[in-house]
C-alpha cells in the first residue's frame, strides 16, 4: 500500500474516501442550518455528505459533525517534508563527541522571547524533566544550559549570550497572536547577525507549534523544530551542526 | 459554604499539625521581612485607595506621575503619605489628581514634614485611605446582599471558565454566553505581557495578546456585564482575575472598588514562575492579600504551576508544600479558610499505571489537609497533544476526580488546550462534559471511601511525608524560605533575593514611615 503514489482517505475500505469533519455555523438549529452544514460540506470536496450530528450552541449558532467520501485524490510523490539529516545520538553519545572535540562545555542559551509567556516547550527542551520520556538538554554532562524562561526581550537574549559566549540559540513561541511569532523570529535572528561576525554567530534554533521546518532560510535561523520535537533531536541536531557542518568555524576552547 | 459530608482520608493529625507548623516557621520571617518593606506598588496602591485615577495624555497612570515625582524628592521609605498630603496641604488643595499633574511639571517639591507637620499629614492622609476602604466594605456588602437575592449555583463543584479574546467588549458577549451555557465563574485571562508592566493599563482596551489588559474600566464593564446576566439567570455569577505580576498591590484595590469575586493571588508565582524579585513579591503579596481579605474576595493560587513544569508524580509535595504556605500566608494577612482558593491540576503522565488513582490520591489529600477551603481544581494541558479526541476523555476523567474529591471550583478543560484558544463548540463540549459527568456522578463523593490501608490512603500519606522532608529542608537554611527559593529547591529555577524583575521598585521602611492602608486593612470591617 505504502508505495502507492496515489491515494484517498480510508474509512474502512481502501478507497472509500471517507474524512469526518466538524464546525459551527452562525445559524440557529433548524433545518436550513443542516442544509447549510451539507452545502458547505459539498463545497469542501465531500459529497454525499452526511450530516450526523447537529447541536444548537445558544441561539444563534449550531455545531456539526458531518461524515462524507472527498473526491481528492492525494500523490505522494510531490509531498515535500524534511527528512531528518542528522544521526539520532543518545545523551551519552552527544556529550563524547562535544567532550572529545570541543574540550569544554557547549554553551545552550534559552528563552521564550516577547511576551508569550508559556514556557512549556523550551522547558521540554531544556530541563532535566524532559520530554517523551527523553531527558532535557540540562542532562548532558557537557552542555552548560542556560533557561532565561519567559518574555525574555531579544536585546536581553544577545546581550545574555555574548556574556555566556553562547554557542546556541533556542528559542521557544508558544502563545503568540497574529504572525508575533513571525516578527519574534525576525527580529532575534536579525539582532544576532548585527551584533556578531558572521563566523562567530551562535547556531539559532527556533521552535514552537506553528512554525514549519521549510521556515529556516525565511526566518533567518539555522533550524526550525515543530511539534512534538524532543530532546533528543534538538541535541542530536545541534552536536551535527556544531561539529559536522564544515561551513561553520569552531570558537575554540575558551 | 453549606455543611456536608466531605470525603477524606484517616491521616495523622499529629503529622498535619507538624506540617502546619512548618509552614508557618517557614513563612515567619518572611512576614517579618515583608512588614519592614514597601514597594512602589504598595504605594501607588495606597494613592489609588484615597482616590486618585486616570493617566496622562501618554497613558502613564497618575498614579506612577505621582509616586514618582515624590520618590525623587523624598526616596520610598518614608513612604507616598507624609510628602504627598503635606505637600496637599501646603499647596491648599485636596485633590490627588491636580497634585499629580503640578508634580509631572515639576511645579510641586515634596519633603518629609515634621514635628506638627507631620501628625497634620498624617490625620489628612488617613481620611481619604480610610474613605477608599468604606468603599471596598460597601462592594462586599453589595455582593453579599446580590447573592442573597439572585443565589449561588445549584451545584458544587463551581464551574469555572475563561474568557480571553483581547477586546473587552467582544469578552463581554462571549462572559455572558458562557454564563448562560453554565459557567458560575468567568475568569477574564490577561494579555500575557502584563505581568511584568509596572504600571495598571487605564480604561476600556481593545487590544491584547492571548487576554485583555486588566484595567479599572475593564473590570467594571465585565461586572456590569455579568450582572446583567446573573439577573437574568437568577445565579450571581463570579467574576475574576490577575493580582500577579509588579503590579498586584493596586489591581488588588482596583478588584475590591469594582466587586470583583475571585482572584488568582499565589505567594511565590511571581518569583519563580516570572523572575519578579523575591522581596516585592512577597512585600506586594502581604498588602493584595489584605486587600482580598477585606473586599471578601476568594483568592486562586497556582500550584498547578508546579505541575506544568515538572513531574505531576515527583512534585506532588511541592503542591502541598505550596498549599501549606499560601495558607500561612493568607491567614496571616487575614483570609479566612472560605477565601482559600487553594490550587492543583490534574497533571499525570495518563501513560503510567494508576495514573487516575494518584490522581484521586492527590486531590483527596488536598481536600482531606483543607476542609474548609474552596479547593480550586485545574484540568490536564501537559498531556493535551493535540489529539482532541484523547484530550476530551482525559478531561472526563479529571472531571470525575473533581467530583469524587469533591473540589469547589473546577476550571473547565478544553480538549482544545495547546491547539488553538478554545472556538465557541469547544467551550460547549467542554460544559457538556462537565454537566454528563456532575450528573452521572452525582454525590458519589459521599460513597467514596478509600480503603485505609489502600493504595491513595498509602499514596496520601507518603506525599505528605514528603512535603515535611520539604518543609525541613527549606528550614535548615540560612535564612530559610528565601535561601530556599535562592538556591532552587521550588523546581530548578533558582531565585536569589537581590536579583529579579522589580527590585528596584523595593525600599526598606524608615523608622518615620507612615502608610494608613495597611493598619486599616488590619482592622475587622465594621460588620
Amino acid at each position: 500500500m505504502s508505495d502507492k503514489a496515489i491515494i484517498r482517505p480510508y474509512g474502512d475500505t481502501t478507497g472509500d474516501g471517507m474524512v469526518q469533519v466538524s464546525f459551527t455555523l452562525p445559524l440557529p438549529h433548524d433545518k436550513r442550518a443542516e442544509g447549510a452544514a451539507a452545502q458547505l460540506a459539498n463545497k469542501m470536496g465531500i459529497e454525499p455528505a452526511l450530516v450526523v450530528h447537529a447541536k444548537a450552541m445558544g441561539p444563534d449558532f449550531t455545531f456539526f459533525v458531518v461524515y462524507g467520501r472527498v473526491n481528492h485524490l492525494v500523490d505522494v510523490s510531490q509531498v515535500e517534508v524534511i527528512e531528518r539529516d542528522f544521526p539520532l545520538l543518545t545523551p551519552k553519545q552527544a556529550s563524547l563527541i562535544v567532550k572529545s572535540r570541543l574540550r569544554r562545555r557547549l554553551v545552550v542559551v534559552g528563552a521564550c522571547i516577547g511576551t508569550d509567556a508559556h514556557t512549556v516547550g523550551i522547558d521540554a527542551i531544556l530541563n532535566i524533566k524532559g520530554f517523551a520520556g527523553e531527558k532535557g538538554l540540562e542532562y548532558y554532562r557537557e552542555f552548560k544550559v542556560i533557561n532565561m524562561g519567559a518574555q525574555v526581550s531579544v536585546p536581553q537574549l544577545v546581550s545574555r549570550s555574548q556574556q555566556e559566549k553562547a554557542d546556541v540559540i533556542l528559542v521557544s513561541q508558544v502563545v503568540t497572536q497574529r504572525e508575533a511569532h513571525i516578527l519574534n523570529a525576525l527580529e532575534m535572528s536579525a539582532a544576532f547577525r548585527e551584533a556578531y561576525p558572521a563566523d562567530k554567530r551562535p547556531l539559532l534554533i527556533i521552535g514552537g507549534p506553528r512554525f514549519e521546518e521549510r521556515q529556516a532560510a525565511e526566518l533567518g535561523v539555522d533550524r526550525v523544530f515543530t511539534r512534538g520535537s524532543t530532546p533528543g533531536e534538538v541535541a542530536s541536531y545541534l552536536v551535527h551542526a556544531f561539529f559536522e557542518n564544515k561551513q561553520r568555524e569552531l570558537h575554540g576552547p575558551a | 459554604m453549606k455543611a456536608r459530608s466531605r470525603p477524606r482520608l484517616d491521616v495523622d493529625i499529629r503529622t498535619v499539625k507538624k506540617a502546619r507548623a512548618l509552614a508557618k516557621r517557614a513563612g515567619r520571617p518572611i512576614v517579618q521581612m515583608a512588614k519592614q518593606h514597601t514597594t512602589v506598588s504598595v504605594e501607588r496602591a495606597t494613592l489609588r485607595l484615597a482616590g486618585l485615577s486616570g493617566a496622562d495624555p501618554d497613558g502613564t497612570p497618575w498614579a506612577n506621575r505621582l509616586l514618582d515625582a515624590v520618590r525623587a524628592d523624598t526616596g520610598l521609605e518614608h513612604g507616598i503619605c507624609l510628602p504627598v498630603w503635606d505637600a496637599l496641604l501646603r499647596q491648599d488643595t485636596r485633590d490627588l489628581n491636580r497634585l499629580a499633574q503640578l508634580a509631572a511639571v515639576g511645579q510641586v517639591r515634596f519633603r518629609i514634614p515634621e514635628g506638627r507637620d507631620a501628625a497634620r499629614a498624617q490625620a489628612a492622609a488617613r481620611k481619604p485611605v480610610a474613605a477608599g476602604i468604606r468603599k471596598i466594605d460597601s462592594r462586599r456588602k453589595e455582593r453579599d446582599r446580590l447573592i442573597k437575592r439572585w443565589g449561588d449555583p445549584q451545584q458544587r463543584p463551581w464551574i469555572y471558565l475563561i474568557v480571553a479574546t483581547g477586546d473587552i467588549y467582544e469578552d463581554m458577549p462571549q462572559a455572558q454566553a458562557a454564563a448562560r451555557g453554565g459557567a458560575d465563574i468567568i475568569a477574564v485571562i490577561r494579555s500575557t505581557g502584563q505581568s511584568l508592566l509596572d504600571y495598571v493599563p487605564e480604561g476600556a482596551t481593545r487590544e491584547g495578546f492571548a487576554g485583555t489588559y486588566a484595567t479599572q474600566e475593564n473590570f467594571r464593564l465585565m461586572r456590569a456585564a455579568l450582572d446583567e446576566t446573573s439577573k437574568e439567570l437568577g445565579r450571581y455569577v463570579r467574576l475574576t482575575n490577575y493580582a500577579s505580576g509588579l503590579c498586584m498591590p493596586e489591581i488588588a484595590a482596583l478588584a475590591g472598588l469594582e466587586r470583583l469575586d475571585m482572584m488568582l493571588n499565589d505567594s511565590m508565582y511571581g518569583i519563580l514562575f516570572r523572575d519578579i524579585n523575591p522581596i516585592r513579591t512577597f512585600v506586594d503579596q502581604r498588602f493584595s492579600r489584605q486587600v482580598h481579605a477585606r473586599a471578601g474576595i476568594i483568592i486562586n493560587t497556582g500550584e498547578d504551576n508546579y505541575l506544568t513544569t515538572a513531574d505531576a508524580v515527583e512534585a506532588a509535595h511541592t503542591v502541598t508544600v505550596s498549599q501549606l504556605l499560601n495558607e500561612f500566608f493568607a491567614k496571616e494577612a487575614g483570609l479566612e479558610d472560605w477565601q482559600l482558593g487553594l490550587g492543583h491540576a490534574f497533571e499525570i503522565d495518563p501513560a503510567i499505571p494508576d495514573s487516575f488513582r494518584l490522581e484521586l490520591a492527590h486531590a483527596l489529600l488536598a481536600r482531606t489537609l483543607f476542609p474548609d477551603a474552596p479547593l480550586k481544581w485545574m484540568p490536564p494541558t501537559r498531556h493535551m497533544t493535540g489529539d482532541v479526541f484523547g484530550g476530551y476523555l482525559l478531561d472526563g476523567f479529571f472531571n470525575l476526580a473533581g467530583v469524587m474529591t469533591d473540589q469547589d471550583i473546577l476550571l473547565v478543560g478544553m480538549m482544545t488546550e495547546a491547539v488553538v484558544t478554545p472556538w465557541l463548540s469547544d467551550r460547549d463540549l467542554a460544559l457538556q462534559n462537565v454537566r454528563y459527568v456532575v450528573n452521572a456522578a452525582g454525590r458519589l463523593a459521599e460513597d467514596f471511601v478509600p480503603r485505609p490501608d489502600g493504595f491513595i490512603a498509602q499514596r496520601c500519606n507518603q506525599v505528605l511525608g514528603e512535603s515535611i522532608d520539604l518543609l525541613e529542608q527549606i528550614l535548615n537554611h540560612d535564612s530559610g524560605l528565601l535561601d530556599a527559593i535562592a538556591d532552587g529547591t521550588f523546581g530548578l529555577m533558582k531565585r536569589p533575593a537581590d536579583a529579579g524583575r522589580g527590585l528596584e521598585g523595593v525600599a526598606k521602611k524608615a523608622n518615620d514611615y507612615y502608610n494608613p492602608a495597611i493598619a486599616l486593612l488590619d482592622e475587622k470591617p465594621a460588620a
